[in-house]
């Protein structure tokens, strides 16, 4: 596995090696980034930072799911964004279909805008994409690895997925906007002129909740542990006996749950969901697994924040529509400095 | 019946074939070197015997049984585990970390096998949860044989455990070796520092251009003319 050079899931110790790897250019950058930050601070909308930092929650997941499978299989998972449409269409079609059949219905949930059966769709819908995901894994990526097809010609086969997922959606759902029942609610007022819809809060618990369970999940469970050891060397795992075939599902599985569950918690944040919602997504999410070093799941963790409140606070003086474009220039500025990504493994 | 009996092993990869019909024998408690040239075959060998590498034609049984054509993760359970001769550890994860891994297949409670592995291996104690890439080479040498020992096996494939090693902690690792062969574990093992490695070795086979060129006892390998004259340097 000498041709490998992607970064491991490595564990948090980028203080040392940042420090490691400091020389004086960058902190020539740093004091210039530093004063261009503190320059514009004053002029910058805090309601916007802290709408980025929900925003780069919802990113957070996506993202490290996004880089979870690329560390395990190698390839980009184009289809990403798509699992988490897949993921919010779901949940509509339990909150808006299943559930009411059964007399189960309700939006405005104390403060939020949604009901309760959103909390009981929420995990139906999750684990049903989930499912989807190994489905894919056996029926398409397998047979692919098996005929040793490399990892461009797998990120291709995703995109097809992608594409046929999001026909799905329209052909199911249609084009055309919708949105779980829900009901106004009050946004909460801050100081500095920060709003904050309670739909946030309820979306920063789960993003925060799931983040832990994946941290613990990889370094305290057997087969999280696995995981990161077939990311690191798949060919000494195999030959510790590991079950690389087991751990590929597992590794779908919790890629897939984040995805879905980043997908409904966006069409819960911006109140309406669209078959291109996912795939749209996908820019940020790139952006961010990106700038925290690919395969690295901590890193993209923190690039779902840079990208998130970055592009967010860009709105305040550049039209909205170009917030991609901004998670790419900041993409490619950090890449300058850091050719593998923030927390991307030094130079070897 | 031998331990490990592979025989007239042809295998490759992809169209070029590497070895042309080897044969070798590893019988209980034994060790075995296999010393050539660069390019011969010797590690291709050893990933045909544990799975990795496909074997074309020919055989290779384990305690009487065939297991050529078995992927490695059903090998490894059989006893037969193997240490690759570069990245044999898991550098992000920690040394106990590793040994778990080592276990994985291990139902039961191994928390035992982590100690004695400690006992083995004093080096490694120091640190147990200090990430396995910011080992020195001869540690993480250590850990590796320790990792493929965490399922008690038979038999362990070692390959040029020494490699990139001072000669300090070659003399380590050489006596680590012997130590785990006096707990009753039978050793294959491919060594370009063939001195030391025959020195302590049962048997030898020196493998030239995907053939078998000679076998004999370590001692008889030693004193051969034309073995000194080619791989140990005199």
């Amino acid at each position: 596995m000498s041709g490998r050079q992607v970064s491991v899931l490595s564990a948090v110790n980028w203080p040392r090696r940042i420090a490691r790897h400091w020389t004086p250019a960058y902190t020539a950058i740093f004091i210039v980034v530093l004063a261009v930050a503190i320059g514009f601070l004053p002029a910058v909308n805090m309601g916007l930072v802290v709408h980025g930092f929900f925003v780069g929650a919802i990113i957070a997941l996506g993202a490290v799911g996004l880089s979870l499978v690329y560390g395990i299989l190698n390839f980009a998972n184009v289809a990403h964004g798509d699992y988490m449409t897949m993921g919010a269409y779901i949940a509509l079609f339990i909150v808006g279909t299943m559930l009411p059949s059964l007399g189960i219905e309700g939006s405005g949930l104390g403060p939020f805008t949604f009901g309760y059966p959103l909390l009981i769709a929420l995990p139906l819908a999750v684990v049903a994409v989930a499912i989807g995901a190994i489905v894919l894994e056996v029926t398409i990526y397998r047979r692919l690895r098996d005929r040793g097809a490399n990892a461009v010609v797998i990120s291709m086969a995703s995109l097809g997925v992608a594409v046929a997922l999001r026909g799905l959606v329209q052909i199911i759902w249609t084009g055309d906007s919708q949105h779980y029942p829900r009901e106004s609610r009050q946004v909460y007022h801050l100081p500095m002129d920060v709003r904050i819809p309670p739909d946030a809060i309820f979306i920063a618990i789960v993003a925060i909740i799931l983040v832990v369970a994946v941290y613990l999940a990889l370094t305290r469970t057997r087969m999280g542990k696995a995981m990161r050891a077939t990311a690191d060397n798949p060919e000494l795992a195999v030959v510790s006996g590991i079950d690389t075939r087991r751990v590929i599902w597992w590794t779908w599985a919790m890629g897939a749950v984040l995805a879905a569950t980043a997908g409904i918690l966006l069409a819960v944040f911006q109140a309406h969901l669209l078959p291109i919602m996912g795939w749209k997504f996908l820019i940020p999410l790139f952006a961010a697994v990106i700038l925290g070093g690919i395969g690295n799941p901590y890193g993209a963790l923190v690039g779902a924040f840079v990208i998130g409140v970055t592009s967010e606070v860009s709105t305040q003086w550049i039209n909205p529509s170009y917030k991609p474009a901004v998670a790419f220039a900041i993409m490619i500025a950090v890449l300058l400095v850091r050719p593998r990504g923030i927390f991307g493994g030094g130079r070897n | 019946m031998p331990l490990l009996e592979a025989s007239e092993v042809v295998a490759g990869y992809g169209q070029t074939e590497i070895l042309h019909g080897i044969s070798i024998t590893v019988d209980q408690g034994e060790i075995v070197t296999i010393i050539g040239p660069n390019g011969c075959g010797k590690s291709t060998l050893m990933k045909a015997i544990v799975g990795l590498v496909r074997v074309w034609t020919g055989s290779v049984a384990f305690r009487g049984e065939d297991i050529s054509g078995r992927p490695p993760e059903q090998i490894v359970r059989k006893g037969l585990c193997y240490v690759p001769q570069s990245n044999n550890v898991f550098p992000s994860l920690s040394i106990r970390e590793n040994l778990e891994m080592g276990a994985f297949v291990r139902g039961d409670d191994f928390r035992g096998r982590i100690d004695e592995m400690f006992e083995l291996f004093p080096d490694l104690t120091l640190q147990p949860g200090r990430k396995a890439g910011s080992l020195s080479g001869g540690q993480r040498q250590m850990l590796a044989i320790a990792r493929a020992l965490m399922l008690d096996p038979a038999l362990l494939l070692l390959d040029e455990p020494s490699a990139g090693l001072s000669p300090a902690m070659m003399s380590i690792v050489f006596e680590r070796i012997r130590d785990i062969n006096q707990t009753g574990v039978a050793l294959l093992l491919v060594e370009q520092n063939a001195r030391q490695a025959l020195g302590m070795s049962d048997r030898g086979y020196v493998l030239v251009a995907g053939e078998k060129r000679l076998e004999d006892t370590g001692k008889d390998l030693l004193g051969n003319p034309e073995v000194a004259r080619l791989y140990l340097g005199g």
